[in-house]
C-alpha cells in the first residue's frame, strides 16, 4: 500500500492531478479526457456480461490504487527472466557452457536443441517501475537507422507526430470496456518501438515492467513496424510481492506490409496482482506476427488478445503457455480476426493447472465477408495436475466468407498413470516422470517458439512451479 | 546388500506369487527362479496370466500382490516402486509401450540411463554428459539397424507396432539390465523384424542378462534358445521343461497340457469366462 499522502482512486481529482503532473501535447490530453469520460460512462463489468461470465471481480478495490502521479520510492528491479543467458556485452565463454536447454531446465533432461541463448545480445532495453520509466537504451547502430525505442512517456515529446499517428488510432480501442478506458486515461511509462521501412533489427529488444507491493502499472506498449521491417520484442511483467497490485495495460502492435515481428509477453506478476489488459496486433499484407504469451502470474487476469489480419497474405502465429496454481484465476479471450483474404492464423494455447486454480480460454476465429481463402486454426490443451483445478475451453468460429479452412479443438486431461508407470519402469522417479510428462505437454508449443531464451525462461518458470503430484 | 556389480550369480526369484487385478485373482501361486545369464520362456494361452506376471514383477500399481515374494538376490522388491526396481537392474519390454508426446527418445533415455547407471542419483543431479550419451546411443542404434532420426522422435508417439518393439529393445540395450522381461516383444512384428529383434537381443549380450521371454509363438526363441520353458495355465506354472517344450507347444498347442492338468485348465476356462463377462 502507498505509504505517502498520494491520493488514491481514479476520480476526477486524481485524474486532474495526473494531467497536471504531465507536460503533454493537447491532442494527448484530449484523448485522455475522452477516455476518462468513457471510464465514467461504461458499466462496471459484471457476471451478466458474456465476456465476464466466468470471472468475478467484485473483490477488486480500484480505489486502493493510485495513478502514476508521483514517482514512488526507488526499488530495485527483479532479475529479468527473458534475458537469462542474454548479455549486452561480449559473450562470456563460461556463460556459454552453463546455458541450459529448456528440457533440462524443466526435467533434468537435455533436449537435442542446443541453447543458443547465450549468443544473443540485446539491441535495446527499457525498464519501468510503477509505470515510471527507469532506464531506456537503444544500440547506436539502430538509432542511427531511425529506429525509435524507449519510454513512451518520453518519446511522446520527442516524436509527437509519430506517436499521434498510431496511439489509439488503429489498434487500441479505449471504449472496448471500462478497463480499456481506464488504461487509455491513465497510461504512463510504457514503451514505444518504431522500426522504419526495411530496417531489420537482428537482436531482441527487452522491456521489463515492475511494480512494488501495492503498486500499479499502467504501461502502454506501442509497436510499429513499417513495411519490410523486422524486430523481436521481449516484454515481461513482474513484482507486486504479496501486497497486491494492479496492472491495467494495453498493447498496440502494427506490423506493416511484409514486416515481421516476434513479440513475447510474459506475465509473471506476484500471485496477489490484478491483471487487466487489452492487446491488439494488426498485420498488413504479407506481414508476419509471431506472438507468444506466457501467463504465469497474477491473482486474477482478464486479457483480451486480438489479432487482426488486415491485408492479403498476412500471417499470425499465436502461442500461449499458461500455468496456474493456488487460487489463481486466469481468463484469456483470444480473437483471430480475418479481415482480408488469403491470410493465415494459427493459435495454440497450452495450460497446466495445479491446486484450486482456474483457467478460462475463450477463442474466436472471425472471418469477414470477402476474406476468402482464409486458413485459421485454434487449439487449447489443458493438463490438470490436481483434482480441484478447473479449466474452461470455449472455442468459437464466426465465418462469413467462402472457401475457408477453419479448424478448432480443445482438450482437457490429466497426467496419465500409465505414462507415469512407463517412465518409472525406466528408472525415473514419480516426480521426474511427472515433470517429463508435463515438459512433453508443453513441448509442442515450445517447438513453435523460435527464441531460445524465451523457451528457457518459460521452461524454468514452469519447472519451479511443478510440485509433488498426488 | 544387493550386488550391483556384474555378479553372474544374481538371481531373480519369484515364490508363491498371487496377484489380483481389481478383485479378480489372476496369478495363483507362481514359482520361478532365473539366474543371470539364463533365458527362460514363459508360454501359455491368452489370458492365462503371462502379462500379469511381467507387470507385477515390474511393480505396476494396478496389479495387487496378495501373497508371495519377488526377490532379487534375496531382497524382496515388492515394496519398491517401479523406478527402484529398475535401478536394481530390472527391465520390462512392454507388450503395449506407452507414448509420451513431446518427450524425445534421446532425452528420455538419457535420463533413464543416468538413473539406472547411478542408482543413488538424486533428483536434479547432473545427467550423463550429452556428448558421451549421444555417441553411445548412435552406436547402439547402428547395431540395431535403427535410423538415428528415431532418437529425435517423441517416445512411442505415432510409432508403428514394429517401431515400438524395436524402441523397447533399444532401451534395453542402453539400460543394460540384469533381468529383462520381454512381454510379447515378437507380437506385431513380421518375420524379418522378429529375426532382427532376436539377433538384437543376442547382440546385447544374452549371457549378461537373465531373460524371461513371454510369448505364445516360438519365433523369438529360434535365436534365443531358452534354457527353460515354463507353461502357465490358470494362473499357475504347470510344467517346466527345456527348449523342446516350447517347440511342442508351438507345433501342437496346449491340448496335452490341458489334459495333463485338468484343474488348471478348468481355472483357465473360468478366468476366460469372467474376462469375457467383464469385457
Amino acid at each position: 500500500m502507498p505509504q505517502t499522502e498520494t491520493a488514491t482512486g481514479f476520480t476526477t481529482e486524481t485524474f486532474e492531478a495526473f494531467l497536471a503532473s504531465r507536460d503533454e501535447p493537447a491532442w494527448l490530453t484530449e484523448q485522455r479526457r475522452a477516455a476518462f469520460a468513457a471510464f465514467g460512462e461504461l458499466p462496471q463489468p459484471n457476471s451478466s456480461m458474456e465476456e465476464w461470465r466466468r470471472t468475478d471481480i467484485r473483490l477488486l478495490r480500484l480505489e486502493k490504487f493510485a495513478p502514476a502521479i508521483e514517482r514512488g520510492s526507488e526499488a530495485s528491479l527483479p532479475e529479468a527472466l527473458l534475458t537469462s543467458g542474454v548479455s549486452t556485452s561480449s559473450i562470456d565463454e563460461d556463460e556459454l557452457d552453463q546455458a541450459t536447454p529448456l528440457v533440462e531446465q524443466m526435467t533434468g533432461v537435455v533436449s537435442e536443441v542446443d541453447s543458443a541463448a547465450a549468443q544473443l545480445t540485446l539491441a535495446g532495453q527499457s525498464t519501468a517501475l510503477n509505470s515510471h520509466s527507469v532506464t531506456s537504451e537503444l544500440t547506436e547502430a539502430y538509432a542511427s537507422q531511425g529506429v525509435v525505442f524507449g519510454s513512451l512517456d518520453q518519446l511522446v515529446s520527442q516524436h509527437p507526430d509519430l506517436v499521434q499517428k498510431y496511439l489509439f488510432t488503429r489498434a487500441g480501442n479505449p471504449r472496448y470496456d471500462r478497463f480499456a478506458a481506464l488504461h487509455a486515461a491513465f497510461w504512463s511509462g510504457g514503451t514505444f518501438l518504431y522500426v522504419p521501412r526495411g530496417v531489420k533489427i537482428a537482436d531482441p529488444l527487452h522491456i521489463q515492467s515492475c511494480i512494488t507491493p501495492g503498486g500499479a502499472d499502467f504501461g502502454h506498449t506501442l509497436v510499429v513496424l513499417e513495411d519490410g521491417a523486422e524486430a523481436t520484442l521481449l516484454a515481461e511483467l513482474s513484482g507486486g510481492e504479496q501486497a497486491g497490485g494492479l496492472h491495467c495495460g494495453g498493447v498496440e502492435i502494427i506490423v506493416g506490409q511484409g514486416a515481421f515481428l516476434r513479440y513475447v509477453n510474459l506475465q509473471n506478476w506476484d500471485k496477489s496482482v490484478w491483471h487487466f489488459a487489452h492487446h491488439k496486433g494488426l498485420v498488413e499484407a504479407d506481414g508476419r506476427l509471431q506472438w507468444t504469451v506466457g501467463a504465469l502470474g497474477s491473482k486474477l487476469s482478464k486479457v483480451n488478445q486480438h489479432v487482426a489480419l488486415v491485408g492479403p497474405g498476412a500471417n499470425a502465429q499465436v502461442n500461449g503457455v499458461m500455468f496456474t496454481e493456488g487460487k489463481q484465476h486466469l481468463d484469456y479471450h483470444t480473437l483471430q480476426h480475418h479481415e482480408a483474404k488469403s491470410c493465415n492464423s494459427d493459435l495454440l494455447y497450452k495450460g497446466a493447472l495445479q491446486d484450486n486454480s482456474r483457467m478460462v480460454w475463450r477463442g474466436m476465429i472471425k472471418v469477414d465477408p470477402g476474406a476468402d481463402k482464409t486458413d485459421g486454426y485454434q487449439r487449447n490443451d489443458n493438463l490438470m495436475l490436481s483434482e480441484d483445478a478447473r479449466a474452461d475451453s470455449i472455442p468459437g468460429l464466426e465465418i462469413e466468407a467462402d472457401d475457408v479452412i477453419c479448424t478448432h479443438g480443445a482438450t482437457t486431461g490429466r497426467v496419465d498413470d500409465e505414462q507415469i508407470f512407463y517412465a518409472q519402469a525406466r528408472g525415473l522417479t514419480r516426480n521426474e516422470a511427472i515433470r517429463v510428462i508435463v515438459a512433453g505437454f508443453f513441448q509442442q508449443v515450445f517447438d513453435r517458439i523460435t527464441i531460445p531464451s524465451v523457451r528457457e525462461a518459460l521452461g524454468h518458470a514452469i519447472r519451479r512451479r511443478i510440485r509433488e503430484y498426488e | 546388500m544387493i550386488s550391483r556389480t556384474g555378479d553372474m550369480t544374481d538371481t531373480l526369484k519369484i515364490s508363491n506369487l498371487h496377484v489380483n487385478v481389481g478383485d479378480k485373482p489372476i496369478l495363483k501361486g507362481v514359482d520361478l527362479e532365473i539366474i543371470r545369464g539364463e533365458t527362460h520362456a514363459l508360454m501359455g494361452p491368452n489370458g492365462s496370466g503371462k502379462s500379469t506376471l511381467g507387470l507385477a514383477i515390474m511393480g505396476h500399481p494396478g496389479y495387487e500382490v496378495t501373497d508371495g515374494k519377488v526377490e532379487i538376490n534375496g531382497e524382496n522388491i515388492l515394496e519398491m516402486d517401479a523406478d527402484e526396481r529398475a535401478r536394481l537392474g530390472l527391465f520390462m519390454a512392454f507388450q503395449r509401450p506407452i507414448a509420451i508426446p513431446g518427450v524425445k527418445m534421446a532425452d528420455f533415455l538419457r535420463h533413464a540411463s543416468t538413473n539406472i547407471r547411478r542408482p543413488d542419483r538424486k533428483e536434479g543431479e547432473d545427467l550423463i554428459p550429452m556428448r558421451e550419451f549421444r555417441k553411445e546411443l548412435r552406436e547402439k542404434m547402428g547395431q540395431l539397424k535403427m535410423d538415428t532420426e528415431f532418437a529425435r522422435r517423441y517416445v512411442n508417439d505415432g510409432f508403428s507396432g514394429g517401431e515400438m518393439k524395436r524402441a523397447e529393445i533399444l532401451q534395453m540395450a542402453m539400460l543394460k539390465p540384469k533381468f529383462a522381461v520381454l512381454d510379447e516383444t515378437d507380437s506385431g512384428l513380421d518375420v524379418d523384424a522378429v529375426k532382427l529383434a532376436s539377433q538384437s537381443i543376442a547382440e546385447i549380450g544374452r549371457e549378461k542378462m537373465g531373460i524371461l521371454i513371454i510369448t505364445h509363438h516360438d519365433k523369438l526363441l529360434e535365436h534365443n534358445t531358452p534354457d527353460k520353458t515354463h507353461v502357465i495355465l490358470g494362473g499357475r506354472i504347470v510344467e517346466t521343461g527345456g527348449p523342446e517344450l516350447a517347440q511342442e507347444l508351438h507345433q501342437h498347442g496346449y491340448d496335452r497340457i490341458r489334459a495333463a492338468h485338468p484343474e488348471a485348465a478348468a481355472e483357465d476356462d473360468k478366468m476366460k469366462v469372467e474376462t469375457a463377462a467383464a469385457g
